[in-house]
């Protein structure tokens, strides 16, 4: 046990204090009142302990712990929470309701906007969406101690789950058209469930052998347990809808004989962004090189975690350097710590202030005991005479003038070389539209990176083909990609009501 | 599901199956690819289709028994369902007639040659076919190219059937003649393949290979599968699985392919346990 970790039960004994103290009151508490309640914390596994299991780490707020954080909200008017959210969630509302304790009426409002919030309360950047602008933040300074949306996100979604309240959503009366949606992950689940609810006949087609894409496949079960995505999937079972794994259109099947031979009216596009990028340095494919995406799908979608089970094997790491700042970098270097590797270093070119990680993230792998090495990156990988990986020669950074992003470029510093010694690279610097759909598809419309050229209703530049989330906005968010897969849903739905 | 129509042995430790999969039939062409999985979390396997019947909506697979995946997959009977079977993967044969084509098979490497071979020779190309294997009872397909070529070598290691010499002795002399040959395609073993590629290229002759290589996708999400050609990474399964062989790194291939093969090794012994195949009948 480590010492400094406050354990669940110490968190709800301060809960339930605060909850006796201001419930009580909750309609008549000051604004002043209300940002003097203290922030409620995020309970978590013990570090120690659970880098040596895949459990989910971040093990929910309780019923006290909720209604506690959501008094802290000032039910501003001006919503600026609801600006941040991409998909517009009535924010103050469904804390309201928790506040109220009516768990079914938050739930019920934040589906109104959102298919996926189990998902979304996890995984989703809160802290550069809504509670990036939120009131209680503000006032008090520290956009950390603003409103917690997603972890109250999270409970009512978690508490309708565990309740086996989930209802699929009403389908209507059958219309007769059919829809193919191409991908399964959060976009085309979102469409899926979207264009059903209409009375459309819809077929998600899956290349791999399981639905979900990157909740799968990516996303560590520590981070997101694949139960919660395989409710959502159930969930679409259960209106109806028709799920085709093993079906690579554009080889399978091409997009066109889709709509030409198959008899579908409508098909969306929504494969992600999946060619991994490399770094382009020598020994980048010696043995013990890996993208994040390998890693992690030979661990996740593969189960190479139960290394006496699994038919999938992943290397036994010692050492590992994760080259990359983002979620999938923390995801893939909290992996290998799982795996058993002694010492797992982050290397980063910019400053932990510009990493795109989720905070909680970036505070999680710390607590695990990850490296981070900022202000360094990747100059080559050296190997021994086999072709494994004996080293990663380094370089150090500093930060330079902004660049287009706004973000200060990291600029290297001459001469300043050194060698860290690893017997494992995995590079997660971001992916590549995936060029499948684009080698089979002449008739689409692609942009220069290879992602599709949608306009706002996500239709392409195909009659009735219609795109979103990653393979047309680069590598995004889940948030995003359900965000497009709403628009273009509605846009189907439109076209089929009235063609 | 994939249902097992077929199965017969080609050699010891090859087998040939026919398996239902209808719109693979339909879609695949010469050069492609599937991955399959003997059960729901079983190791995701790349095999060349060897043929395809688009009536029947069957395709054929012929595989050697060397790993735990490919023992398991052995061990399945007629009337038996594979778990999982994706396809068509990787981009599909170039064919034109390019006049004169020598197609080199070594061992397991006949099987994705054959359509291939086929492509061409409808193509109208004048097809030539060396075929090598360790010995006579691991040469396969012979009947079927011999039935499609226009000129059929075949050589093997200890000389038990055709000439004793190496596939690229027989390449080297088609090379030698004038003119030689327009286009050769070269598949077998990585290390056949880098020698076919050295044979060739002081006769400028254009050579082009096809990668097996670890995967796990098959779509260009994993990068498991790249090698490097020509100084540049490339994915066998979106850029491939055919690259110009005198572009290829065989070696840093080769070294790839071993990756795992420590796990490999101790999985086979495991799996010679579990599905109680004596070493002698495995091998």
């Amino acid at each position: 046990m480590s010492m400094d970790h406050k354990t669940p039960e110490d968190f709800q004994k301060e809960a339930v204090e605060l909850h006796t103290e201001y419930m009580p009151r909750k309609d008549a508490l000051s604004p002043r009142e209300r940002l003097g309640i203290p922030p409620q914390e995020m309970p978590a596994q013990d570090p120690v302990a659970r880098r040596a299991n895949f459990n989910e780490v971040a093990t929910g707020y309780s019923a006290e712990q909720a209604q506690v954080e959501a008094l802290r909200c000032l039910q501003c008017k001006n919503r600026p929470c609801v600006e941040g959210c991409p998909v517009r969630i009535d924010i103050p509302g469904f804390i309201q309701a928790i506040a109220d304790g009516d768990y079914a009426q938050a739930i019920a409002i934040i589906k109104r906007n959102s298919m996926l919030p189990a998902i979304c309360g996890r995984v989703c950047p809160q802290e550069t969406q809504c509670q990036e602008p939120c009131t209680v933040g503000k006032a008090l300074k520290d956009s950390s101690k603003g409103v917690a949306i997603g972890r109250l996100e999270r409970f009512v979604a978690d508490w309708e789950r565990e309740q086996n309240r989930i209802k699929p959503p009403e389908v209507a009366p059958e219309t007769g058209k059919k829809v193919a949606v191409i991908g399964s992950g959060p976009a085309s689940l979102t469409v899926a469930a979207d264009v059903r609810r209409a009375g459309h006949t819809v077929t998600l087609m899956e290349a791999f052998h399981k639905p979900g894409g990157v909740l799968v496949y990516g996303i560590p079960e520590f981070r997101l347990p694949k139960s919660i995505v395989q409710v959502e999937i159930d969930t679409l079972k259960a209106m109806g809808v028709e799920i085709r794994t093993n079906f690579v259109v554009g080889r399978s099947r091409q997009l066109k004989d889709l709509l030409e031979q198959d008899g579908y009216d409508a098909v969306f596009v929504g494969t992600g962004a999946g060619l991994p990028k490399f770094m382009n340095i020598d020994g980048e494919n010696l043995i013990g090189v890996f993208s994040a995406n390998e890693y992690l799908t030979r661990v996740n979608l593969m189960k190479a975690y139960d290394r006496d089970n699994a038919d999938t094997p992943v290397m036994r790491s010692h050492k590992v350097a994760v080259l990359g700042g983002g979620n999938v970098a923390m995801d893939a270097a909290r992996t290998a710590v799982r795996l058993g590797a002694e010492k797992v270093t982050i290397v980063y070119r910019r400053t932990e202030k510009e990493m795109p990680a989720r905070v909680e993230e970036v505070e999680h792998a710390k607590e695990e005991g990850i490296e981070f090495r900022l202000l360094q990156n990747a100059k080559r990988i050296l190997g021994t005479d086999d072709g494994r990986v004996r080293s990663l020669e380094c370089l150090l950074y500093e930060l330079g003038e902004p660049d287009s992003s706004g973000r200060r470029r990291p600029v290297e510093i001459p001469d300043s070389e050194f060698e860290l010694d690893v017997d494992t690279v995995i590079v997660a610097i971001g992916n590549d539209s995936n060029p499948l759909i684009q080698q089979t598809t002449p008739e689409m419309e692609f942009n220069r990176w290879g992602n599709i050229v949608v306009n706002e209703d996500g239709a392409t530049s195909m009659q009735r083909v219609f795109a979103g989330g990653d393979i047309v906005l680069g590598a995004a968010t889940v948030i995003l990609a359900m965000g497009q897969g709403r628009q273009a849903a509605a846009a189907i739905n439109r076209m089929l009501a009235t063609a | 599901m994939a249902k097992i129509i077929r199965k017969e042995k080609l050699a010891p430790a090859v087998t040939r199956m026919i398996v239902e999969a209808e719109h693979i039939a339909r879609e695949r062409k010469p050069g492609q690819f599937i991955i399959l999985q003997v059960h729901d979390d079983g190791e995701r396997i790349p095999l060349t289709i060897a043929d395809a019947d688009e009536a029947a909506g069957t395709i054929t697979i012929i595989f050697q028994v060397v790993g735990r995946t490919t023992h398991m997959l052995d061990a399945l009977e007629e009337g038996a369902e594979i778990a999982h079977l994706v396809g068509p993967l990787g981009q599909p044969t170039h064919i034109e007639k390019f006049g004169h084509v020598v197609c080199v098979g070594g061992g397991i490497g006949a099987a994705p040659l054959f359509p291939i071979a086929q492509g061409m020779r409808h193509a109208g190309n004048r097809l030539t076919v060396i075929l090598g294997a360790r010995n006579s009872n691991l040469l396969i397909l012979e009947d079927d190219m011999r039935e499609l070529a226009d000129e059929l070598m075949i050589c093997t290691d200890d000389g038990s059937a055709g000439r004793k010499a190496l596939v690229t002795e027989q390449l080297a002399e088609c090379c030698k003649k004038n003119p030689p040959p327009d286009l050769v395609v070269a598949i077998g073993p990585p290390i056949m393949m880098k020698f076919c590629a050295e044979t060739t290229r002081p006769f400028n002759v254009p050579t082009v290979v096809s990668l097996n290589t670890i995967m796990i996708d098959g779509t260009g999400m994993c990068g498991g599968c790249r090698v490097t050609v020509g100084g540049q990474t490339k994915f066998v399964c979106v850029d491939g699985p055919e690259f110009d062989g005198h572009q290829v790194d065989f070696d840093n291939m080769m070294r790839r392919l071993a990756a795992y093969r420590g796990d490999e090794q101790k999985d086979h012994d495991r799996c010679h346990l579990e599905l109680q195949i004596s070493e002698k009948e495995g091998a």
